[in-house]
């Protein structure tokens, strides 16, 4: 049986226009969007640009990364750095927060957003 | 079956305390907070720091979805007018009428205003809420001169929002002889009180005041000795008093001076309601501190969940930190001889007072005062609460051992594993020993493990003798290295990457180190690169701090600073007139900086290649503000036009600054150059300073300002221009290859063994014979100089980055809003 996601694949950008294991911002709607090229390990993500700390737009902006033994991906927030996973939006620097995370696809050197 | 509800009458620092603790336990509960203040709790222990420049929100103590995200139902602005006992339900000022099963009474205290006549005047102020500070600050534009009434902690706290809001004259009236009498003696007062007095405090003890003269407004206080002490406000700080009335009125039990009376488990006289902080009332004691009022939240969240727990008192030891002044005292402070011995150590020289009561067989601490120096704090109240041995010479406790053996962090190792580490967050040393064993071994993990050090963040340094302490007994090889991903100090990266040619940081991760990376190692081996190969940073800028991948400073909304170099501070008037017309048209707020050049604040990350390029073209460079790099060279008017000037300190700061400018380092660096011994340019206050003599130059190193300044000290006297050149490039270079990341040259000199002699013997007799290494080294860096902000502005790729959305590249980021202030902008955030 096939299960069907009702996601909303939104067009971002090409893949050169995001640097290598560096991000941007997407603007979707009202909605910012950060999307990480983790060229290293030929990964993409995507979450919330907003850090929840300080309501910041600022987390496409950020180093990315990665912790611990598994090489958990994360991205620091530039303004404080503050660490959130990018596989589960939850913060590594001992906080509460978590930020939204997007499926992310790249097909023909153009880079979706799934918009759940 | 729904879930029972739970009402929370109060949304300060404990009623929050006690949302996040039963919501970390458990969701069986529907949760209902009502709070009288129209914010969020906010953190009131530091409530002083909003006049040193923290907004409200800095304060808060959650985010705004914190509350939707937890299911919590908050209503603020909207306090509990009634308690219906026997239908067991409670009314809202605005009407909201909601059933409970528990409630919890978090109300809180007031400040306590004495009943003297004339304290209804306007001038006279509480200090308590974020409302009463903005009232305390819109009055105190027109003031001179103001009181506080009460030399307690709050009070003194009161004082310093005072002289923070630049109030001339402050008095601190206090009826007792001494300041903070709960707290410290009388020779403790003594000593806190000449330094209040030296930063512009002045203390009147023994006073009580008789009424407050004047006729609307405040005008002066009348002592019953009859002095007048003229004052344009008043800001009250006499106490508190528990927020009890609501329980009153419903007919609770609640102590004759007041607070509602609880038992050990938060229980008050009716079964469903208990009653946590500081409207509690527990075995005659009202506790007017954080700590206590997060364990009782936690008792009560044991009760809720079926555990048991119950409160028996608590240890009311305090450190704070009163306007710069450590201010200590645990345990019985006052217990006198014969009832003890006391061992007292008074240096008026440096400001220090410590006091420690032992036991009259000399075995036990009973408790103490320090006042100037409280580093002893953790480890004197540990020793207190359990009951651990003193060691033979009890006097080492405040002096520190002299000559003995005493290995570093042994102290901590030697305590119990029960005692608490943690007061805010009740965290053991055994529960902190637990997960370093476990394989926690930095701050952040046991911080998210543990929540230790998360709430006054006192322990933190405990929390780091502990993980030392631990990993040592473990066998575990405690080393000086860069991050998970690089088992290297930045010195042998260093070496490293120089001897093997690297020139990326992938490449360096793949040789050196493992993973993937992270904010740490990667600005770091960015820095290192630079310093070493000197190659465009915006090559690799995904490996910068943001600072130094936008080359500007990212500055609070998210928008960015843009200075230019401004040699030595000089700068012609068309010049002047550029950055005017530039700031005009891309609306910056501009302000002089401290290193004598213009800063303009409130560029969109896109606009930044458009205002370099009118820049540029009129013959700017980049000032590399935003690196960890050589600022500035500041300079004073030196002997081309002040009479006193022995040399030219202009040219010669422009001739250094044009030399070093773009040199990248482990951290900041900055210069100066006097042209005589007045030292305008503060020369000494710089990691590297020129003074002008009669003779030649002096020339410092190793100053700096900030948190802990330090005065530079003398390298080489009466030289000339040529071989201070020498010696500045050898020292810098030597600075940059051997120092640890992001440390100053004043905390490198501090850590050198051998320290400035053994500094002068490399940089002067060359005793490493390196000399001529570290000035070629040098001369390759400024041989290879580039302003970064031309190469970006003249390369179309380079420029493409600079936008804020990649698929809107005209669109600046709407959630940045400005607001007008004097005449300029200021980011609303």
């Amino acid at each position: 049986m096939e299960i069907a996601i009702d996601i909303d694949w939104a067009l971002a950008c090409y893949a050169d226009d995001v640097p290598e294991n560096g991000g941007v911002c997407m603007k979707h709607g009202n909605e910012q969007i950060a999307i990480y090229n983790f060229s290293r390990r030929g990964e993409w993500y995507a979450t919330q640009n907003l850090c929840p700390h300080k309501q910041q737009m600022s987390l496409s902006r950020g180093m990315i990364g990665s912790v611990g033994e598994l090489c958990e991906p994360k991205v620091a927030c530039p303004f404080h750095k503050k660490t959130f996973s990018l596989l589960s939006g939850e913060c590594l620097s001992g906080d509460d927060y978590k930020i939204k995370t997007y499926p992310v696809k790249v097909i023909d050197g153009r880079v979706y957003v799934g918009i759940v | 079956m729904s879930k029972p509800t739970i009402i929370v009458v109060g949304n300060g620092m404990v009623g929050y305390k006690f949302c996040e603790k039963l919501v970390s336990k458990t969701s069986a509960f529907n949760i209902i907070v009502f709070g009288e203040e129209p914010r969020r709790a906010y953190d009131r222990v530091h409530l002083s720091e909003y006049f040193a420049g923290k907004s409200a929100d800095d304060l808060s103590m959650s985010t705004a979805s914190w509350y939707v995200d937890h299911h919590i139902q908050l209503h603020l602005d909207d306090p509990i007018q009634e308690i219906d006992r026997f239908n067991k339900t409670v009314h809202s000022l605005n009407g909201i009428a909601l059933s409970y099963d528990y409630l919890i009474l978090a109300t809180g205290s007031s400040a306590f205003v004495p009943d003297i006549p004339g304290i209804e005047k306007e001038g006279v102020f509480v200090y308590r809420t974020i409302e009463d500070l903005d009232l305390i600050k819109a009055y105190a534009v027109n003031a001179k001169n103001a009181a506080v009434m009460g030399g307690g902690l709050l009070g003194l706290e009161a004082a310093k929002a005072l002289i923070d809001l630049g109030i001339k004259e402050t008095h601190v009236i206090e009826f007792a002889p001494r300041l903070m009498p709960r707290q410290i003696d009388g020779a403790g007062s003594a000593m806190l009180q000449s330094k209040l007095n030296k930063l512009g405090l002045s203390i009147h003890l023994n006073k009580t005041t008789d009424c407050i003269a004047g006729g609307n407004k405040v005008e002066a206080l009348r002592f019953i000795d009859d002095t007048l002490l003229a004052v344009d406000m008043l800001v009250i700080s006499a106490g508190i008093r528990p927020r009890d009335e609501l329980a009153k009125l419903a007919g609770l039990q609640v102590g004759t001076r007041g607070g509602i009376i609880v038992n050990e488990r938060m229980q008050t006289s009716d079964n469903s309601i208990f009653a946590i902080g500081e409207c509690a009332l527990y075995d005659n004691m009202i506790y007017g501190l954080v700590a206590p009022g997060y364990e009782m939240a936690d008792v009560v969240v044991s009760q809720l969940t079926g555990n048991v727990k119950s409160f028996h008192g608590f240890d009311m030891s305090t450190k704070l930190k009163l306007i710069g002044v450590d201010v200590a005292s645990f345990g019985d402070a006052f217990i006198a001889e014969p009832a003890c011995r006391t061992i007292v150590f008074d240096d008026t020289h440096k400001g220090i007072y410590k006091r420690i009561n032992i036991s009259n067989d000399g075995k036990l601490l009973l408790g103490g005062i320090l006042i100037g120096d409280a580093d002893a704090y953790n480890m004197l109240l540990q020793t207190v609460n359990n009951k651990i041995a003193l060691p033979p010479n009890p006097e080492d406790m405040i002096l520190g051992s002299r000559g003995g053996e005493q290995s570093e962090g042994a102290g901590v190792m030697s305590l119990p594993d029960d005692v608490l580490i943690c007061s805010c967050e009740a965290v053991t040393k055994g529960d902190i020993c637990g997960v370093i064993n476990d394989g926690a071994t930095d701050l952040d993990t046991i911080k998210k493990c543990t929540k230790a050090g998360t709430g006054c963040g006192g322990c933190v340094p405990m929390v780091k003798d502990l993980i030392a302490g631990t990993m040592k007994a473990n066998g575990q090889y405690i080393k000086n290295v860069i991050c998970e991903h690089f088992d290297y100090s930045r010195q042998e990266l260093y070496d490293l990457v120089k001897i093997n040619e690297l020139k990326n940081y992938d490449l360096v991760l793949d040789h050196f180190g493992k993973g993937d990376g992270c904010e740490t190692c990667k600005p770091l081996v960015a820095s290192i690169l630079s310093s070493l190969w000197n190659d465009l940073i915006v090559k690799q800028d995904t490996i910068q701090d943001s600072n130094d991948r936008y080359l500007a400073n990212i500055q609070k909304g998210g928008t960015y600073s843009v200075v230019p170099r401004i040699p030595g501070g000089e700068i012609t008037p068309e010049k002047l007139i550029t950055i005017g017309q530039v700031a005009q048209k891309y609306g910056l707020y501009t302000k002089i900086t401290g290193g004598q050049r213009i800063d303009m604040f409130g560029a969109h990350v896109s606009d930044l290649p458009l205002i370099w390029e009118e820049l540029i073209d009129a013959g700017f460079e980049s000032g590399h503000a935003y690196g960890k790099a050589l600022r500035t060279v500041k300079s004073c008017v030196g002997s081309t036009w002040c009479r006193f000037g022995l040399h030219d300190s202009v040219s010669f700061a422009i001739e250094i600054e044009e030399r070093y400018k773009g040199l990248r380092s482990p951290h900041k660096l900055k210069g100066g150059v006097s042209g005589c011994i007045r030292e305008c340019a503060e020369a000494q206050s710089k990691d590297f300073g020129i003074i002008a003599t009669e003779k030649g130059w002096n020339l410092y190193i190793c100053g700096n300002g900030g948190s802990k300044p330090q005065h530079a000290q003398l390298l080489a006297a009466d030289i000339d221009g040529k071989t201070l050149i020498r010696y500045l490039d050898r020292f810098l270079m030597f600075y940059i290859k051997t120092a640890d990341p992001l440390t100053r040259t004043a905390t490198w000199l501090n850590k050198m063994d051998g320290g400035m002699s053994y500094l002068k013997n490399v940089v002067i007799n060359d005793s490493l014979s390196i000399a001529c290494q570290l000035e070629e080294e040098m001369q390759l860096l400024v041989d290879s100089f580039h302003c970064e902000w031309k190469e970006v502005v003249n390369n179309p790729d380079l420029r493409k980055r600079f936008t804020h959305f990649v698929n809107a590249p005209g669109e600046k980021d709407p959630s940045v809003k400005f607001e007008g202030m004097r005449e300029q902008v200021k980011a609303i955030w």
